[in-house]
């Protein structure tokens, strides 16, 4: 009998379920998979290279492009590395606000993921549901920013601008009737705050319906359970952070080990998974929303009480604000100064991670004193995690690969950079 | 022991199954949330980064005095200005272009402009149908300006307090 050499099949970059650009190279035994090598670097922009060229406040735009599905929280990484750069602490105001956007953020974040991992093991549904959701949340980041994705809304000092006190409405049309247009805007009456609260007090009875069409279900389970097992020891070697170490069962939350902004003084559980599969950080990442409407709820609660600044009052950091600017002579000479040149940050490095959706998400700053980085240095989470596709993936079946891509969650964006 | 027995009898009943077919069902005669997208749109807050549009005094002058500030601060080099000046001695632009396939929508040049002149409306449908229409002259800022000064006005007058 001939020898049967194994079978090299390309799945990607144009797979649907291949997340964007991944290109894997299987090498598979009949539909079992032997090595599977995944190819990156179809999506790379030199994201860290066009930062080095550009003065500091200009590259949070396309840090929101990194990983493009949870936007504010690369902002963060960013901005928090160039504050600690700058020696500076923004107001607690703003510390709230970006502590609330991170959340809304990782909800986001795992909610496409929710919808993308469940459509590409086969529940349409889920998907249709899930962005339900994310239409509201994305309708925060458009009233806070005016963008719906690509935000730009943190700052080095603070945020932006302020939480609006009024939200957008829907307004009748030959398809909406005036009744029904009340009925949707009904919670848009009051302000941002009061849509998000609006919005935590449903969230919890949606990932209900969530669960109810997941978890118990026997389909998903049997697509889920004991595929991609990765040991505690075995994650923390090979670098894993965010839900993929935690869905092993290792209780790692740079919130809660390294508490940056405001974290130390929100209540909040950090779930922890027990077998290290795919079905365990399917139920980890689904309780992290839980947990993420929970920080919401008490940032609304506080920011509610509390207003504020929003910036640090330092003028060679952060513009003055407009009518400043238009009626006195310095904080003109300021506004040319902060848009032409920039700020020079003090010789030296920094670096900072947050708790990313999808791991640690850390920036590396080094700064030769001028207005520009000397080197920027991205750590996304994604890169590590799809690292270890191949040792996971070894020894399942083909469909399984499609389950571990959506289960590893990752977004070209930030591998790729 | 009883979980166990009522777990057996769900297993064969396919309950998880018909659980989630009953909220799909629910689901399936709820009001709609689809918007009816080219007639309805989405609501759009006074923030919304869209189309650029240079604006003009009430007076028909045109704001913009070529000060660069917008073409220092755009990330994406998006920005080409040139300047003279003009018969009343003033300095003005003889050259203003945006190309939007650069523009990465951020918002900064219209933080930048100490004159409110370049602005970013709330015009999110537009299209291009050959190369180089991308390009946004200074004719074309201009009339997007004129054409919507009373919404640019009123979204740039309901935001001024947080600005």
């Amino acid at each position: 009998m001939p020898e049967i050499r194994n079978y090299t099949l390309n799945f990607g970059p144009q797979h649907p379920a291949a997340h964007g650009v991944l290109r894997l190279v299987l090498e598979m035994d009949g539909e079992v998979v032997e090595r599977a090598d995944p190819h990156i670097g179809l999506l790379h922009r030199a994201t860290e290279k066009l930062a080095e060229n550009k003065p500091y406040n200009q590259s949070i735009g396309y840090m929101d492009r990194l990983d493009y599905v949870s936007m504010m929280c690369n902002e963060h990484g960013y901005v928090l590395a160039l504050e600690r750069l700058l020696g500076i602490q923004p107001p607690l105001r703003a510390q709230y606000i970006r502590v609330m956007y991170d959340e809304i953020t990782r909800l986001l974040n795992h909610l496409l993921w929710l919808g993308a991992h469940a459509l590409d093991v086969g529940a349409m549904s889920m998907f249709l549901y899930c962005l339900r959701e994310r239409e509201d949340l994305v309708d925060c980041y458009e009233a806070v920013s005016g963008s719906r994705m690509h935000a730009t809304y943190y700052r080095p000092g603070g945020v932006a601008r302020d939480l609006p006190g009024t939200m957008p409405q829907y307004k009748p049309s030959r398809w909406k009737s005036e009744a029904e247009v009340e009925r949707i805007n009904a919670d848009r009456q009051g302000s941002l705050l009061d849509f998000i609260e609006a919005f935590t007090e449903r969230f919890p009875q949606r990932v209900d319906e969530y669960e109810t069409l997941l978890t118990e279900n026997r389909i998903w389970r049997q697509r889920t359970v004991g595929v991609g097992v990765v040991s505690p020891e075995r994650a923390l070697q090979l670098g894993f952070t965010g839900p993929m170490l935690r869905g092993s069962g290792v209780e790692w939350d740079l919130r809660r080990k390294q508490p940056y902004e405001v974290y130390d003084r929100l209540d909040f559980d950090i779930p922890v998974g027990a077998n290290g599969d795919t079905y365990d950080r399917y139920l980890v990442r689904v309780e992290e929303m839980r947990q993420s409407n929970r920080i919401i709820r008490q940032c609304v609660d506080w920011l509610r009480a509390n207003p504020g600044p929003v910036m640090v009052d330092d003028h060679k950091i952060v513009p003055p604000r407009r009518e400043e600017m238009k009626a006195d002579m310095e904080a003109l000479i300021h506004h040319f100064k902060l848009f032409t040149e920039g700020m020079c940050v003090p010789a030296g490095e920094a670096y900072a991670a947050v708790e990313h959706p999808k791991g640690e998400f850390g920036v590396y700053l080094v700064s030769d004193g001028a207005n520009k980085p000397y080197r920027v240095k991205v750590r996304a989470p994604g890169f590590a995690h799809l690292a270890a596709l191949d040792e996971m993936s070894r020894g399942h079946m083909l469909a399984d690969v499609v389950t571990l891509i959506g289960s590893l969650d990752i977004v070209f964006g930030e591998i790729d950079r | 022991m009883a979980t166990a027995i009522l777990q057996f009898f769900k297993t064969f009943m396919l309950w998880e199954l018909l659980v989630g077919l009953k909220l799909t069902g629910r689901h399936l005669f709820r009001r709609k949330i689809t918007v009816q997208f080219p007639e309805e749109n989405t609501p759009i807050s006074p923030r919304f980064r869209g189309l650029h549009a240079l604006r003009r005094y009430p007076n028909g002058e045109e704001r913009c005095i070529a000060c660069k500030l917008c073409e220092a601060v755009c990330p994406a080099l998006a920005i080409t200005i040139e300047s003279a000046l003009r018969e009343d001695g003033t300095r003005r632009t003889t050259r203003y272009d945006i190309d939007l396939f650069k523009c990465i929508y951020c918002g900064f040049c219209e933080e930048a402009c100490p004159v409110d002149s370049i602005v970013e409306t709330h015009i999110q449908h537009y299209h291009f149908e050959s190369r180089g229409e991308q390009i946004m002259t200074k004719e074309k800022l201009l009339a997007i300006g004129d054409k919507y000064e009373a919404e640019i006005a009123a979204a740039r007058a309901a935001d001024a307090p947080y600005r």
